[in-house]
């Protein structure tokens, strides 16, 4: 590692620059704080690699334009936060159900509605799984570092693709805005994934064809001669709608089985710690490095606990919560918001040990202190 | 006999189409095939972008690529297709409620851009699909089944609304007209920006039936006798006007294309 690599850079510039290495060459986007600085750094970078930038005229339309984008075959993103999230639900489950891959970064800030422009907050987890309409698969990831905002927005693009779906980054105001020291990797060490193009000819191609168990679809572009339709309406294998029972059962089943079968290579977490905590600090995005740092003194003073950092918010990494909870005593759950990950936790946990919830919603941060004193408190 | 053109770009499989008997769709649906046809456009570029509604279903029928997307939303799919791929042709299918009202934002936007794409709205004044409520182009007075008692609403002029913001080519015929509606859809293509038809249909089954307006046959004689071509309106005194609405070609202004502006950056940065 050589120093004139290291970059100061914030979470947001960091997201850009992991987009970029990842293939992105389409953004749409909408100005909103604290988003705005991936669109405007996507409006100065992209047509210097030949990429296209836009600002559309509203939150919808942006989200419009990247699932446009990428069935045009290039990588699209676009970038946001609350109030634009709830806009762009609609056409996220449309490329949910259309399985055109896309990614769609939420810089979350205090809510609802308006809420607190622009202070941070952790509100938006359970939206990001059940917000658009319907049943539909989610991939939900968080980082929690600058170096991090680069490295998982890659991941992000690489699953996107894999799956054929939108793949929502989460991250809040304090990642977004937050200035690190980072060596990024060389381009040439990151493993890119690309959608599987067609491996037949235009007459035997059909749009939707996968194997019922979770199989993912092949994707040519439009325009490259393979003149198939597209529809928000369900669809057979031929990509026309239908409303047969069983193919409408057969494709929901599908979809959900591209993750529920692929759960190794999606759900992704840091462990530190576990093995001998008797308290567990289950926390995500900048709330975690408040947790690691409420760890680290707790640990000081003898107290064993231990802290897991989920990366992939959803799928959640039930199998491993359940795990921590036939060892660990309590669970401690800090989130910036009133406790939308842990009635996920309390779920998977089923009594097996205590759930306990550090919550702010008011626009503040979750501090090392606060941590620290719950857990001598449940001491 | 089925023609040359359902041959060559219709969907057969897909076919019958789920029109009302005496609908105007078809027919606009034969322009839009038949501008492309003589033109003699790549089927394989060629992408038709629709939203929702009666109007929209028309994209599953044809030969192309073709995009299904939600309601409003076509032509912000559309500007997303075109601008990662400028070589592509996009052509936007769309309704009155699809591209005036819930679209609104999007049809200003993406005609102020002069973005690289001809839009044709299937005008019928009335929701169809579900059931005949008023639309942003139902008449003033007319009646939908949210207007029982005569819409309050003023109307909506597509053609102007375009204008107004950025388009550089608006046109309308109707599906009386039908050799007129398939020249302007060719001219809209040719056109390098943004270009909208408002292509006035007939839906006998909700409007019609709702208003007394007649059968489709009587529907398609009202729009004979109440348009008047633009070219004819400038020889016409003030009093034979009244009543009556203009077709052909309204407005065209050759403008900078959007995407065409853009690669000029990416050019400047790559000679940079």
């Amino acid at each position: 590692m050589t120093n004139n690599q290291a970059k100061l850079m914030q979470g947001n510039e960091a997201c850009l620059e992991g987009a970029i290495a990842a293939g992105m060459r389409f953004f749409a986007g909408y100005p909103i704080t604290p988003s705005t600085e991936i669109a405007e750094g996507a409006s100065e970078r992209l047509p210097m690699v030949g990429g296209k930038f836009i600002q559309m005229e509203d939150e919808i339309g942006s989200m419009a334009a990247v699932i446009g984008a990428s069935l045009a075959g290039l990588k699209a993103m676009t970038a946001t936060s609350g109030p634009g999230m709830s806009l762009k639900l609609e056409n996220i489950g449309y490329a949910s159900l259309t399985e055109i891959p896309c990614v769609i970064v939420n810089v979350q800030r205090g809510g609802p509605s308006t809420g607190l422009p622009t202070s941070p907050a952790q509100a938006d987890i359970m939206q990001a799984r059940w917000g658009a309409h319907g049943d539909h698969p989610s991939i939900v990831l968080y980082p929690a570092s600058v170096s991090e905002a680069y490295s998982v927005t890659v991941t992000a693009f690489n699953l996107a693709e894999k799956y054929r779906m939108p793949v929502i980054l989460l991250m809040d105001e304090v990642m977004g805005h937050m200035r690190e020291r980072v060596v990024l990797p060389d381009a040439k060490d990151l493993q890119i994934v690309n959608r599987e193009k067609a491996s037949v000819p235009p007459e035997e191609y059909l749009p939707y064809k996968a194997d019922p168990d979770g199989g993912v679809p092949e994707m040519p572009a439009f325009g490259e001669g393979y003149r198939y339709h597209v529809t928000g309406l369900i669809h057979s294998e031929n990509g026309f709608p239908t409303t047969d029972a069983k193919k409408t059962a057969t494709l929901l089943n599908r979809l959900m089985k591209k993750i529920d079968n692929n759960l190794d290579d999606i759900v992704k977490y840091q462990e530190d710690s576990l093995d001998d905590a008797k308290i567990v600090l289950i926390a995500y995005g900048s709330t975690a490095r408040s947790a690691k740092s409420a760890m680290d003194m707790a640990r000081e003073q003898g107290i064993p606990v231990g802290l897991f950092r989920p990366i992939t918010i959803w799928p959640f990494a039930e199998d491993k919560v359940k795990e921590i909870a036939g060892k660990a005593e309590k669970i401690i759950v800090p989130e910036m918001n009133l406790g939308q990950y842990r009635s996920e936790i309390e779920r998977a946990v089923a009594g097996k040990c205590e759930v306990i919830g550090i919550n702010r919603a008011d626009g503040e941060i979750i501090t090392p202190e606060d941590i620290y004193e719950k857990i001598k408190g449940v001491l | 006999m089925t023609s040359n053109l359902v041959k060559n770009y219709f969907r057969m499989d897909k076919l019958p189409h789920i029109w009302c008997p005496g609908c105007g769709h078809g027919i606009i649906t034969r322009a839009v095939m038949k501008a492309i046809d003589e033109l003699k456009l790549d089927k394989d570029k060629v992408c038709i972008v629709s939203g929702i509604g009666c109007s929209s279903r028309a994209s599953g029928y044809l030969d192309f690529n073709t995009l299904h997307t939600t309601h409003g939303r076509a032509l912000a799919y559309a500007t997303g297709l075109k601008h990662a791929n400028p070589d592509l042709e996009i052509i936007v299918i769309t309704g009155d409620g699809d591209c005036s009202a819930i679209g609104g934002n999007h049809l200003i936007h993406a005609a102020r851009r002069n973005i690289g794409i001809t839009a044709v709205a299937y005008n019928n004044n009335i929701y169809g699909m579900t059931g005949g409520q008023y639309s942003p182009t139902t008449p003033t007075g007319d009646k939908g089944t949210t207007a029982p008692y005569g819409n309050v609403d003023k109307v909506f002029d597509i053609c102007t609304l375009a204008q107004a913001a950025g388009a550089s080519y608006t046109a309308r015929a109707t599906v009386y007209h039908a050799q007129l509606l398939t020249k302007l859809i060719k001219n809209g293509i040719l056109n390098k920006g943004f270009s909208i038809i408002d292509a006035v249909s007939v839906c006998p089954t909700y409007y019609g039936r709702k208003n007394k307006k007649g059968d489709a046959v009587k529907m398609m004689e009202w729009l004979k006798d109440h348009a008047v071509n633009v070219s004819a309106a400038t020889k016409l005194p003030e009093e034979k006007l009244a009543g009556k609405f203009l077709i052909g070609e309204l407005y065209h202004n050759p403008q900078p294309e959007y995407t065409e502006e853009y690669k000029k950056i990416i050019e400047s940065l790559r000679r940079g």
